[in-house]
């Protein structure tokens, strides 16, 4: 057997996982890529402001798309308060005590929780439990304990990253915490805690297991009129037509994928932008 | 004059005292908001499956068929299914999530990482809707037509889809904790004449090795709890598994199950509870995955804490 020199052992090893980095950067490049050449076609203005028509078959894709905007606004209304309070408690009053890491387990645990299963715990608890029927509402609630511990975990490490030095200072004036979390430190933190915020949201507006059984409308060509109704939704919608629907043309699957990518894309890039304009304005 | 201005400071005082009292109890209260989402997600799973004991038996449960409409309802084949294409999604997804989180920590030049970083991050992005969509269209076919098989829509077809979502949290979990080990460490290995290679192999991932293990982990939790992509593109046959060469047939699994069929069951039904069951199942499986993960990280932190004072 032949005994590879160090450095040609180091030459193979650096090739094999150079590789393997391609291997694993090309279909990314290829799934978003192909999505959206194929899909371009299909959007056009009649397509996003149309009501579907034919059973989905033919017209556009805008209750889907009004849909996925009241799920996301409304999830933000709940997750993003609750969500920062949180954040302002562990990173501000809590001590290192027993039930501050039950806490942090916790959030550890709900971030790994399988969606389909939030979707059942709505189902029991809000749809059926509260009796608030499969409506947007059950659905908000639903994505939003779903969204709260990517909020926390981002935006208690946006906090803590504000120096202690500005906290001294301003309690050293004679502001109570409060007024200190307030004025100091939230404004200092909020670019990071936007970036979490984004990225929350972002992973209410392409789940759909969760909604499955708490809100979303396989078909339903109307707006909802309240927050009572159920409601299309881009990502349930692109479920439906590519596996529920015979003879469903190509190009409006295609074009819904392309919507919803777009959607996602845009908020993932809004996150990346609003972090990088945070590290250059930092006073610290 | 000085009285009023006396009794007005008192006021804000007052206003202020009670102000800083709500919101810190709000905070207070907030805070605990994870621990009581966990409590109440345990709690209803558990009341809603638990009448399931009360009409069938465990043994029932723990049998080969699963066939709802005439009352069969053995797990075994949406447990094993869950497994094999987790276990296929792993194979694929740890050598090649780790390979590029050290390709992207320790190799790459600074230009590529900032192409590659992000990248990643927009596959982890991509909702599992549309990978399912690409699954359907794009992969199954071409599954289909390379293996010679009957149907595309196989468990192999699943797990190929389900490392693409594993990847992204292993690169960055595994990134993390390759940055994390400190310069010095390679410093010193450079320096004692030690090849680039030699120092990641024989240095920095052992320093690394429980970041690398939980970045596993977790990559492997998010893939056995994934449900619209393994829905779309598995074919949806609850058969039982046996050996390896299950891979290449039609599957399903938990997590498929409970999203198929929870839309058409009547409430309270026996088939309801079964379900919710399942979902049991998968709650306490990532439960077990994420503790074993984030009790690795600690045990760890600990380590490093003692060899660094």
């Amino acid at each position: 057997m032949i005994r590879l020199s160090r450095h040609h052992t180091e030459r193979i090893a650096f090739s094999v996982i150079g590789l393997a980095a391609v291997a694993t950067a090309v279909p990314i490049i290829v799934i978003v890529g192909s999505i959206f050449f194929s899909g371009a076609e299909a959007v056009s203005w009649q397509f996003l402001l149309e009501m579907p028509r034919d059973g989905m078959r033919s017209g556009g894709i805008w209750p889907a798309i009004i849909g996925t905007v009241y799920l996301v606004v409304g999830t933000g209304l709940i997750s993003i308060p609750l969500g920062i309070a949180s954040a302002i408690y562990l990173s501000e009053y809590a001590t290192d005590s027993y039930w501050t890491r039950m806490i942090r387990l916790a959030i550890v645990n709900l971030a790994g929780i399988p969606s389909v299963v939030y979707g059942l715990f709505g189902l029991g608890l809000f749809v059926l439990f509260l009796d608030l029927g499969s409506s947007i509402v059950a659905a908000c609630l639903t994505l939003s304990i779903m969204t709260i511990p990517v909020i926390i975990s981002t935006a208690e490490e946006a906090l803590r990253s504000v120096p202690q030095s500005f906290r001294v200072v301003s309690v050293g004036m004679g502001a109570t915490r409060w007024q200190t979390i307030r004025r100091v430190v939230l404004p200092q933190a909020l670019p990071g805690i936007l970036t979490g915020v984004i990225l929350g949201l972002n992973r209410a507006a392409g789940e759909t297991a969760p909604i499955l059984f708490t809100g979303a409308a396989f078909f339903l060509p109307k707006l909802p009129n309240s927050i009572f109704d159920q409601t299309m939704a881009l990502p349930y919608h692109l479920f439906v037509i590519s596996t529920q629907v015979p003879e469903m043309p190509i190009t409006i699957q295609y074009g819904t994928a392309t919507v919803l990518i777009t959607f996602v894309l845009t908020m993932n890039i809004l996150a990346a932008s609003v972090r990088s304009w945070q590290r250059r304005k930092r006073e610290w | 004059m000085t009285k009023l201005v006396n009794r007005k400071m008192t006021f804000n005082t007052k206003y202020r005292q009670l102000l800083e009292f709500v919101v810190e109890a709000i905070i207070r209260i907030s805070g605990y908001s994870a621990v009581v989402f966990v409590g109440l997600i345990f709690l209803f799973l558990m009341q809603e499956s638990l009448p399931t004991f009360g009409e069938i038996q465990a043994r029932d449960l723990w049998s080969q068929r699963w066939y709802p409409i005439e009352n069969y309802f053995g797990v075994l084949p949406l447990l094993s299914g869950s497994l094999i294409i987790t276990l296929g999604a792993a194979l694929i997804a740890i050598p090649f999530g780790l390979m590029t989180a050290i390709f992207i920590a320790e190799i790459a030049p600074l230009w590529l990482r900032e192409i590659l970083k992000p990248l990643v991050e927009i596959l982890g992005g991509v909702p599992s809707v549309v990978l399912g969509f690409l699954g359907i269209t794009v992969l199954a076919p071409l599954v289909r037509e390379e293996l010679y098989l009957p149907t595309g829509l196989t468990a192999f077809t699943g797990a190929v889809l389900l490392a693409g979502m594993a990847i992204p949290t292993i690169v960055s979990v595994a990134e993390d904790a390759l940055d994390a080990v400190p310069k010095a460490y390679r410093d010193a290995a450079l320096a004692l004449g030690a090849t680039r290679w030699q120092t990641i192999w024989r240095v920095t991932l052992p320093a690394a090795r429980s970041g690398v293990l939980t970045a596993t982990m977790l990559g492997i939790g998010r893939a056995i709890g994934e449900t619209m992509t393994v829905m779309m593109v598995t074919g949806n046959a609850p058969q039982m598994v046996s050996g390896l060469g299950s891979l290449f047939i039609s599957l399903r699994t938990m997590t498929a199950t409970i999203a198929a069929e929870m839309g058409e069951v009547a409430n309270g039904s026996l088939h309801y509870h079964v379900l919710f069951s399942i979902g049991l199942i998968l709650f306490l499986i990532s439960l077990t995955v994420n503790i074993a993960a984030s009790a690795v990280l600690f045990r760890a932190r600990k380590r490093t804490e003692r060899l660094l004072s």
